[in-house]
């Protein structure tokens, strides 16, 4: 009924003004908030140390802030902002709100790179799973595109169907393989998001991720206009094909990294993109630092939970999130349904 | 090409024959193949693991046409809404609060009953805040049903953490599909139930296939809309439930079975399609599990196979539709 | 006839329709008039209980659309929507079949087969009948619509839009078949149209809305004034008459 969108129309201006809300100082705000909960994570654990002793460390102290506290805090928020931002792009690339690695299938696609790699590649290093797992991102993401130019039905549901639907065979295919080979524990573990095991020597290769995301905030321009299609991107001179596979490139690695560094965090890449453009617009380059921080902070805070709910025990950072990840992102659906109805 | 009308009905039947003849070949290796020692007691055996996959493929294959008929979408299904992740919670969740032996010895069909009003709880819940106003937002659902999956899983993981892992062990063993540890009382139950709402669906088939075409075309060609959906959806969330409580989770079976049957069928029309449906659904499960146990020696891992075919096929499905 | 007494509707707190109280006598063509969100298409789907009305009530024949029995209301009003997407895949014959559905409840007659047969015909449907509506072009598919609510067989008939996606010749061709259905069918036809002019020159009465209230209603020829076109549409509309009718001219 055209009524509606008439009237709607006509509504338009306070929710400009809601959008342009998010504005500086609430970002400033945002990012203060995050350094303190991060300092704060810091004195958070089994072992004893308070921020006074931070003055005066004695010998353990010291070995456990250096070794285990800062690699963990730095492991965390690289890997959190690294997926938050793979998402935004790859949101952007496909032009659908609903893709992700997590929704395209990337994650499972790293996890038979993983169980490849321990079965047949003598992959028992992290760089070799990483390898591995990173041509297997690559292929599969590939694959997904691959698969989304044969799809005449790019419907906003479909293409990320299509994306789930490809995880669940290639994580059968895990699973058949792994359960095969007595490896199904083996792959839980790796699978599951989690930062229990992030010690000095053993995240570095986590810095790639870094890397990874000034990539893409220095081509955000690019990836926005070819994120409008590629009508638009031609018509401004852009080389669409080549953009668009190298966003897709950045978003496969820096899964295949997280996910073999740490695990995976399931909604990550979907829920705070989501959340963020929908509270700032989609403008590429003045989203992209603030979802960065978001899945920084979103990450942190469920380690903080993982790490406090059973205490003195851990719980994997992955199924915190994913609940409450899954949680936030039932709300966040039924709130704009709302909205719209 | 363009068949005709009595060419199209013609080409239905013998397709539905063929399907009855492929399924029967099925059923009849299935419970003859390689027996060794006594034959009583070989069919006795495979009787029963074969009376429980008929059940489950009238199950899987109702709930998920329903489901899909109902909701106006072909990609819909009660396991990708989640229902099916929900009941592997609340196994999780009840063998955590009472432990595995409580759980385990507790009465099939208690425990069978409150899964079932779990489920149908769900799935009213999900009526009541998706199917109330707009029926439109198709996308809202479905990415909805997919992060609730999620998040049933993501719960289920977190309890299992809490749960010890002998405890875990036996959980495993609940949650993966098989039929060969299936109780003989949770069968009878379970067919006399899917007998009675099948039987309770037949009623309603005319009413489905005007529903199909949308709320609006079916309100204006004079049925009751609400109504008709309200009971398909009783009867699903029923279904549903005996499907998984009986065997677990098979994610992907009524995603194939339902869209095969109608792609074989070339007909939408419920009388066709139905009995379409549970035969490719039981041929999958008997041919499946015959494939399966000869060729790589396994008996418990169907259920993977199953999401792994149903995936490709699927995907495959989705591809090709556009361009009939 | 189709009574419609202070109806009422907003969604999200906008007011859609305002108090509207309107008769619509049995026979010939009424065309519902306005401009973009003047709450036309609610005003058919409330008409046709495809929407609940806030407050207020209608009548077909009488009978009250809140509560008649659906099915009752299937045999003697037919509704078709502007969007009819459907999810499921089927032949022309197939889709205009289901309009014998309140009659036969999915099983047909041979009576049943006629009447398909005959509505196929009445929209030169005869050679496309056993396609499938995806493989038809917007404009057959649109007639394989129109042909179904036809073939329903009700003395009221409403359309939103009919003539969405038809070129000017299939457009012409449409409003003749409609006509027709009222006059040598002695349907009551209620269309919504964004053309002025369409209304003017194929319907015998005609309702003007804006901003969901009622502007006027009566005859064709009484309501195509540059005053009431005015007040309508918010714009200067020239009216000439040519050939007999008259046209609207908004461009100046």
């Amino acid at each position: 009924m055209t009524t509606t969108t008439d009237r709607r129309d006509g509504a338009a201006p306070p929710r400009v003004r809601r959008r342009r809300g998010v504005q500086r100082w609430h970002v400033t705000a945002a990012l203060a908030a995050l350094v303190l909960a991060a300092a704060a994570s810091l004195f958070v654990g089994v072992g004893d140390l308070t921020p006074a002793d931070v003055l005066d460390l004695d010998e353990a102290q010291a070995r456990v802030l250096w070794a285990s506290r800062v690699p963990r805090l730095l492991a965390i928020l690289l890997a959190g902002s690294a997926m938050a931002v793979a998402g935004l792009v790859m949101m952007h690339l496909t032009r659908n709100r609903f893709v992700s690695p997590q929704t395209a299938g990337t994650t499972e696609w790293v996890g038979l790179g993983i169980v490849v790699a321990t079965l047949w590649a003598g992959g028992t290093s992290v760089f070799g799973k990483m390898v591995v797992g990173v041509v297997f991102a690559l292929v599969g993401t590939a694959l997904f595109v691959w698969l989304l130019q044969r799809l005449v039905l790019t419907d906003v549901v479909v293409v990320p169907l299509v994306g789930i639907l490809l995880g669940g065979v290639v994580s059968a295919a895990t699973t058949f393989l792994a359960y095969r080979h007595d490896l199904l524990q083996t792959v839980d573990v790796w699978m599951n998001g989690d930062f229990s095991g992030v010690l000095a020597g053993r995240y570095e290769l986590l810095w790639l991720v870094l890397a990874a995301t000034v990539v893409a905030y220095l081509w955000a321009d690019r990836f926005s206009v070819a994120g409008m299609g590629e009508g638009f991107a031609v018509n401004l001179g852009l080389p669409y094909t080549r953009v668009v596979m190298l966003g897709l490139a950045i978003a496969s690695v820096v899964t295949a990294v997280v996910v073999v560094s740490v695990g995976s965090i399931p909604f990550l890449g979907l829920v705070v993109p989501n959340l963020v453009t929908l509270a700032m617009g989609d403008n590429l380059r003045r989203v992209l630092p603030v979802t960065a921080l978001t899945g920084a902070a979103f990450v942190l805070v469920c380690d903080v939970l993982a790490r406090t709910i059973r205490h003195p025990y851990e719980v994997p950072v992955g199924m915190v999130g994913g609940v409450v990840g899954g949680v936030l992102f039932v709300w966040l659906l039924l709130r704009a349904r709302r909205r719209v109805a | 090409m363009v068949l005709t009308a009595p060419q199209r009905a013609g080409r239905r039947r013998r397709t539905l024959a063929v399907l009855a003849v492929l399924t029967l070949a099925a059923v009849a290796a299935f419970l003859t193949v390689d027996v060794t020692g006594s034959w009583d007691y070989a069919l006795q055996q495979r009787g029963r693991r074969l009376a429980a996959m008929a059940v489950v493929a009238v199950a899987v294959a109702v709930s998920t046409v329903l489901f899909q008929t109902v909701t106006n979408n072909r990609v819909l299904t009660p396991e990708i809404m989640g229902f099916d992740r929900l009941f592997v919670l609340v196994q999780t969740v009840a063998v955590f609060l009472l432990g595995a032996s409580t759980v385990t010895t507790t009465d099939p069909r208690l425990r069978f009953a409150v899964e079932v009003v779990v489920l149908v709880g769900f799935g009213a819940l999900l009526h009541r805040s998706l199917f109330g106003r707009t029926e439109r937002d198709v996308h809202v659902l479905v990415l909805l049903g997919v992060v609730l999956g999620s998040t049933f899983t993501s719960l289920t993981l977190l309890v299992s953490r809490l749960i010890d892992p002998n405890e875990f062990l036996t959980l495993q063993d609940l949650l993966f599909a098989s039929f060969t540890s299936v109780d003989r009382q949770m069968l009878a139950l379970s067919a006399v139930l899917v007998v009675l709402l099948t039987a309770g669906v037949w009623r309603l088939l005319p009413h489905l296939d005007v529903v199909a075409l949308g709320r609006d075309t079916a309100v204006g060609l004079g049925v009751e809309h609400r109504r008709v959906v309200d009971r398909a959806l009783l009867a699903v969330a029923v279904l549903v439930a005996v499907a998984t409580a009986l065997v677990g989770p098979i994610t992907f079976l009524g995603l194939l079975v339902a869209n095969l049957a109608r792609q074989l069928l070339g007909t939408h029309r419920h009388a066709w399609v139905l009995p379409g449906a549970a035969l490719l659904a039981l041929l999958a499960l008997a041919g499946g599990q015959l494939v399966l146990e000869q060729v790589f020696g396994l008996n418990s891992a169907l259920s993977i196979v199953v999401n792994f075919l149903g995936g490709i096929v699927f995907i495959a499905l989705l591809i090709r539709e556009p361009r009939q | 006839m189709i009574e419609i007494e202070s109806v009422s509707k907003a969604y999200g707190g906008v007011r859609v329709l305002d108090d509207v109280t309107l008769t619509i006598p049995t026979g010939g063509i009424t065309s519902l008039i306005g401009a973009n969100g003047a709450g036309k298409s609610t005003l058919l789907s409330v008409a046709a209980r495809l929407l609940p009305a806030d407050s207020g009530r209608v009548r077909v024949d009488g009978l009250d659309v809140a509560t008649t029995p659906s099915a009752v209301l299937a045999r003697r009003l037919s509704v078709l929507r502007q969007e009819n997407a459907m999810s499921v895949r089927l032949t022309v014959r197939e889709l205009v079949a289901f309009g014998r559905f309140p009659h036969s409840g999915g099983r047909l007659t041979r009576e049943d087969h006629r009447l398909v047969d005959e509505a196929m015909a009445w929209f030169e449907l005869g050679p496309l009948a056993d396609r499938h509506l995806d493989q038809l072009s917007g404009g057959q598919r649109q007639r394989a619509y129109v042909a179904m609510v036809m073939c329903q067989g009700t003395d009221h008939v409403l359309l939103d839009e009919p003539l969405n996606n038809l070129d000017v010749r299939h457009a012409v061709q449409m409003m003749r078949m409609l006509r027709g259905m009222a006059d040598e069918l002695g349907r009551t036809v209620v269309l919504v149209v964004h053309d002025v002019n369409v209304a003017s020159c194929y319907s015998d009465r005609i309702v003007a809305m804006r901003e969901g209230r009622l502007v006027a209603e009566g005859p064709t020829a009484e309501l195509m004034t540059p005053e009431l076109l005015r007040e309508v549409f918010d714009v200067d509309v020239a009216v000439h008459e040519l050939a007999g009718r008259r046209i609207g001219v908004p461009w100046s």
